[in-house]
């Protein structure tokens, strides 16, 4: 554990907004600092910020120039950083369903032979980590994992794909993805689950928020039809253990 | 629902927005909203709406529409030939529309985007807390998409105001495009950042809701155009391996992973959605404090302008 980690840095971006970078690249870390002040200021907003969004090492906030700004909000915000307890933040814990099969299980096979494992072993790796949202973005309600095992990084492929399918759980350099809708994509693909994790029509459209613990289960594909029917009409379906 | 307002015809890009979608972005939902703030808040006001509520917004093309009871009507974003049952509209006012007459919006001259706004507002389902439509994800609007000739749009109730037009300018009309520069204008060596703020750009074919790709000197990253993704703007000039810059706008991804090299001040977003295709654009950086009282002091005048309508005594 860092002591006295590095002073996060405040990039203005234009009049109405600045982000709070805590690393430059994918830190654990940094990912915590920026759930954490994104609670905090929910809890505790200060006059003129309207919309925090936090990414993997950064919180972007936006503001109204018209009634604080970036001077304001840097000083105001220092000692509310310096306050944060990174851990403190439970995120839900869900569980996903997830069949390693069917039209998003594209390179199972491939990363099996590459990594020299069986595939029923890589699965197994795969389903026993635990993930959590470190972000969401690219597309509506699409999740950004952090969590992956490092014998399952792979460097993203060559080739973009046009379509993945919505639901394809994918692995891009030491990510992971669950995909929320049908997209373009260089990642790899292993598997798939029936859950929709947006849809505009619910009353709750995002099944995820940064900062949740998932769990992979894994289903077959009975099961996994039987989800998807629901699913396309509109049930929020998570497993019984954790309630929505 | 207390009417509804017909589309007789409509161009390629017509779509219900209001002022945009907030709280989302931190699940990936992009605000929308309108691509010229300024020209739509105007529209509502010109009929007295509130200033939240939906308008039209159209790019380049017009169309015909009716309405099924008496309502006002205004045209925003440019100059354009209306007619309102017969009766010429001139864009920056407003004007009766009587219940079954027909509405004819022709196409915009050197500008981009329209604005119509109708009495009442445009009431579709509110999705997410917002009717602004946005396209890609198919959210909010009129069922996610564009609007189509023989689509009919609930009107919310009549406010009761007079045709009045604009007397004041909104904004400035003419000037440099103006940024702060950053966030990651650090990725780019001094002599890159003094190209982006020297050189003329011009506006591309390649544009849409979502962005606006410029075509000018390019601007090679220091260390290579992936970032780890971090949040974006509406404005953000973001800079992909290309080396052509992008200004990302209303229906943007809310995270990206090529280096930002500076945002466009929220005053002058509207006025470079508006740039027509295949003209030529500066950038000129401001200080961030600067930027802020830039963006209070176009605050004011837009809401002078909107405050000082005068009646039209049509």
């Amino acid at each position: 554990m860092v002591l006295n980690p590095p002073a996060p840095r405040f990039l203005p971006c234009g009049d109405a907004a600045l982000t709070v970078e805590f690393a430059p690249g994918i830190e654990a870390r940094a990912n915590a600092l920026a759930l954490a002040l994104a609670t905090d200021l929910e809890a505790a907003p200060l006059p003129g910020l309207r919309e925090a969004l936090p990414t993997y090492r950064s919180l972007t906030l936006s503001y109204d120039p018209c009634v604080t700004g970036f001077a304001t909000l840097r000083a105001a915000l220092i000692p509310r950083i310096a306050a944060l307890r990174p851990g403190a933040v439970e995120g839900a814990l869900r569980s996903i369903p997830v069949f390693y099969g069917g039209p998003a299980c594209l390179d199972l096979a491939r990363l099996a032979t590459e990594k020299g494992m069986a595939e029923d072993a890589l699965i197994a790796l795969h389903l026993g980590a635990a993930y959590r949202v470190a972000m969401i973005g690219f597309a509506p309600g699409f999740a950004y994992l952090s969590g992956l095992p490092a014998a399952l990084a792979t460097p993203r492929r060559a080739e973009v794909r046009q379509r993945v399918p919505e639901g394809a759980l994918g692995i891009g350099g030491g990510q992971a993805s669950v995909n929320s809708v049908a997209a373009p994509s260089a990642w790899s693909y292993i598997g798939q689950t029936p859950l929709r994790l947006f849809d505009a029509r619910r009353a709750r459209p995002c099944l995820l928020a940064p900062g949740d613990r998932l769990r992979l289960r894994r289903i077959g594909e009975a099961e996994f039809d039987a989800l998807a029917a629901r699913a396309r009409r509109g049930e929020i379906l998570f497993d019984p253990e954790t309630p929505a | 629902m207390t009417g509804t307002l017909e589309i007789l015809a409509a161009g390629p890009m017509m779509t219900v927005q209001d002022r945009g979608r907030t709280g989302f972005l931190r699940f990936g939902v992009s605000a929308s909203g309108p691509m010229d703030g300024a020209a739509f808040a105007a529209a509502n006001a010109l009929v007295g709406n509130a200033p939240g509520a939906a308008a039209l917004e159209f790019a380049l093309t017009g169309g015909r529409f009716r309405a099924s009871r008496d309502v006002l009507v205004a045209l925003t974003g440019g100059e354009m030939r209306a007619e309102a049952g017969g009766r010429p509209l001139a864009p920056w006012s407003s004007a009766r529309l009587r219940a079954g007459e027909e509405l004819t919006v022709g196409a915009l001259r050197g500008a981009v985007w329209g604005y119509l706004a109708v009495s009442g507002g445009i009431e579709t389902p509110l999705v997410m807390g917002a009717r602004a439509t946005h396209l890609r994800s198919a959210i909010g609007g009129h069922e996610g998409r564009a609007l189509r000739p023989g689509d009919t749009l609930p009107l919310g109730p009549e406010p009761g105001a007079l045709p009045r037009r604009l007397t004041r300018p909104l904004r400035p009309r003419h000037g440099p495009i103006r940024v702060v520069l950053g966030p990651q204008d650090d990725a780019f060596a001094p002599e890159i950042l003094a190209r982006f703020l020297g050189a003329p750009y011009a506006v591309s074919a390649q544009r849409d809701r979502m962005a606006m790709l410029l075509e000018g000197p390019a601007l090679p990253a220091a260390r290579g155009h992936d970032i780890t993704s971090d949040g974006t703007l509406m404005g953000s000039v973001q800079v992909p391996p290309s080396g052509r810059p992008i200004v990302l706008m209303a229906d943007r991804q809310t995270t990206g992973g090529f280096p930002k090299i500076a945002t466009v001040i929220t005053p002058d977003l509207g006025r470079l959605a508006q740039i027509p295709t295949g003209a030529m654009l500066r950038f000129h950086a401001l200080s961030v404090e600067a930027a802020e009282a830039e963006a209070r002091a176009a605050a004011r005048q837009s809401a002078e302008a909107l405050a000082d309508l005068a009646p039209t005594g049509a």
